[in-house]
């Protein structure tokens, strides 16, 4: 049966877990560690999280490519487990990096062959690839064998790849990583407007990048060891810790296990490779005690060599729900 | 940047039209059947690798009974045989260690995320890689025919269609159910079909009357489609001069009964990768 769209989100979690044995008999890695989202048809829905957090793994669950340990999920109204060959007819998924295709075929034959495993009709598949390929900036390069391509432009061709199928759904699984600036720019404004001019389509994205979901998403999960810590739109996650000033110091000489100054949480970052200093964030309620706050970093023999400030940001939320960065030290791996 | 129109823009998101069932069978497959049979037209180190090879061991015996001056049948068996190496080389190169490499290079999750079957795929592989085999064997009919000028009278062409079409039904069936063993066991299963490379050429008769093998070798060898593909198609051309092992009829049953065998159990070992797939989250990535 099939499920009335109005009444059933584009996705829906419960509870979602998923466990893995650990390598060599080294215990269990949780995950999921039980995620409840509701995702409406229409939306641009981001997974925002550090590596190890549980995205991709949410992701090949509802691309029915993964069982969950327990727990129920559902994509267009279908049981991701139950009912897999329904849920894959509304789907589609493109993870950044991947290798899509064969060598020795030209990208237009690719992407064609792309479009009848998803079963396409003749009529349709010719003109959608040429169309998808000018968008995507390819069209010059539809005769040419993929392994000839740059990196870049199979990663267009790759994008251009989840989309043949016109999906109902679309799974986006860090879809820039390692792009140039400019293309991931482009790629994700062809997103947006795909999914502007198409009533009810839906997009998850899973990224690593604050700015994409800053400027795709109508809507964030924060997850962060498989769990969601937060879920609103990225301005209700910006109110939610705006007030204060927002600080980013270069420092040098940071002792062992510092989290906090003068009982202000502090988010140290990675160390520069050729500078040795660290970055230091926090945020202060109140301007006016920054200068006390460098005076006590440098009692405790941190010398600051750069102090900057800034407007509330998606990381600053991030960082106040997860209690660290992106890219910060101790975000797993 | 610009985004297409004109697909479904400003629609309900219902499903594109797209095709289902059977039709999406038959379309998956062809299309990669498609990719297989371009891609022999484009590699044309394939066709050194695929068909000037595999037929120099042919050559080799048919130049040695030339040398001891055997009956002339004895190069028209080499010949056979040498035309069915091409066949197995693919099957087992081609098709078993398909499925490995397309998890080498990440294309299996793309394969195990799309809504078509993956019988699909594999019998669109096996489709195209006998295609592609087939022009490469007439590389060894050439060689036989005209280098070797051997003599062969099939009794019927449509017999002769008909046992080469069970054998390869039989033989390529077989390659997609080693294709799921192979991304089984990875490295191991390669090796494992390295070790038996050698004693497969040797029981399935490919370049002597299987007869020679005596009775024990020609009951194990009885069990290998290649042995009675290579055996059916023989009596076919050479009439008694085939030496055969069993009854054409009896070979032409047991191929059919392989082929549909070892297709029952390429469906039941894909089902059953796909379940340890998504049950410990492994063979759909390359590092896994």
């Amino acid at each position: 049966m099939v499920p009335a769209r109005e009444s059933t989100p584009a996705v829906e979690t419960r509870a979602l877990r998923r466990v893995f044995k650990g390598s060599r008999g080294s215990g269990e890695v949780v995950a999921l560690a039980g995620i409840d989202l509701r995702i409406e048809h229409g939306e641009v829905f981001g997974l925002l999280g550090p590596n190890g957090a549980g995205k991709t793994t949410c992701i090949k669950i509802l691309n029915t490519l993964l069982y969950p340990s327990s727990g129920e999920a559902r994509v267009a109204g279908h049981d991701v487990v139950r009912e897999a060959a329904e849920v894959r007819r509304r789907i589609a998924l493109v993870s950044g990096g991947e290798n899509a295709g064969y060598g020795i075929l030209t990208v237009r034959e690719c992407l064609w062959m792309f479009s009848q495993f998803y079963g396409v009709t003749s009529a349709e598949a010719g003109p959608r690839v040429d169309r998808l390929l000018a968008a995507v900036g390819l069209s010059s390069l539809a005769g040419t064998l993929i392994n000839r391509l740059s990196t870049g432009q199979r990663q267009r061709m790759n994008f251009a790849r989840g989309f043949v199928s016109d999906p109902e759904i679309l799974f986006l699984d860090e879809p820039t990583l390692g792009m140039d600036v400019n293309a991931a720019r482009e790629l994700r404004e062809f997103v947006m407007t795909w999914v502007r001019e198409r009533e009810g389509r839906t997009v998850l994205l899973t990224t690593h990048y604050m700015a994409e979901a800053d400027q795709m998403c109508d809507r964030i999960a924060i997850i962060d060891h498989g769990l969601v810590r937060a879920c609103d739109t990225p301005a209700a996650l910006r109110r939610s810790v705006e007030g204060g000033q927002h600080v980013e110091l270069e420092v040098l000489g940071v002792p062992e296990g510092l989290s906090e100054v003068d009982g202000v949480p502090i988010a140290l970052g990675a160390p520069h490779p050729e500078r040795g200093t660290h970055t230091i964030k926090l945020r202060l309620s109140d301007g006016g005690r920054l200068p006390l706050l460098l005076r006590s970093l440098e009692e405790r023999g941190v010398a600051v060599r750069g102090v900057s400030t800034r407007e509330t940001s998606l990381e600053d939320a991030f960082i106040a729900i997860v209690g660290r960065g992106l890219d910060d030290t101790g975000a797993g791996s | 940047m610009k985004t297409p129109r004109g697909d479904t823009a400003g629609a309900a998101p219902a499903l594109a039209v797209r095709h289902t069932g059977a039709r999406l069978f038959v379309q998956a497959m062809l299309a990669r059947a498609h990719v297989r049979i371009l891609g022999s037209l484009r590699e044309p180190t394939w066709i050194v690798s695929d068909a000037i090879f595999p037929n120099l061991g042919m050559c080799a015996f048919v130049l040695l009974y030339r040398a001891l001056g055997a009956p002339r049948s004895y190069e028209a068996l080499a010949v056979v045989g040498g035309v069915l190496t091409t066949y197995w080389l693919n099957v087992v190169w081609g098709m078993g260690a398909q499925l490995y490499w397309e998890k080498q290079s990440g294309q299996l999750q793309l394969y195990f995320v799309a809504p078509c079957s993956r019988m699909a795929i594999l019998s669109g592989m096996a489709i195209g890689g006998l295609v592609a085999t087939l022009l490469r064997s007439l590389v060894g009919v050439a060689i036989g025919v005209w280098v070797f000028h051997i003599e062969v009278a099939p009794f019927s062409p449509w017999v002769l269609a008909g046992v080469f079409l069970l054998t390869m039904v039989a033989l390529y069936a077989l390659g997609m159910m080693l294709s799921s063993v192979f991304l089984l066991f990875g490295r191991e299963a390669w090796h494992t079909a390295n070790a038996l490379q050698e004693p497969v050429y040797f029981l399935s008769g490919l370049y002597f009357p299987i007869r020679s093998l005596g009775a024990l070798g020609m009951a194990a060898a009885g069990v290998l489609p290649l042995t009675l593909g290579t055996d059916a198609l023989r009596q076919v051309l050479m009439g008694p001069a085939a030496q055969g092992l069993l009854p054409l009829p009896v070979e032409a049953a047991a191929l059919a009964g392989f082929g549909v065998l070892f297709l029952w159990l390429a469906g039941r070992a894909l089902e059953y990768l796909e379940a340890l797939s998504k049950r410990e989250g492994r063979l759909t990535q390359r590092w896994q």
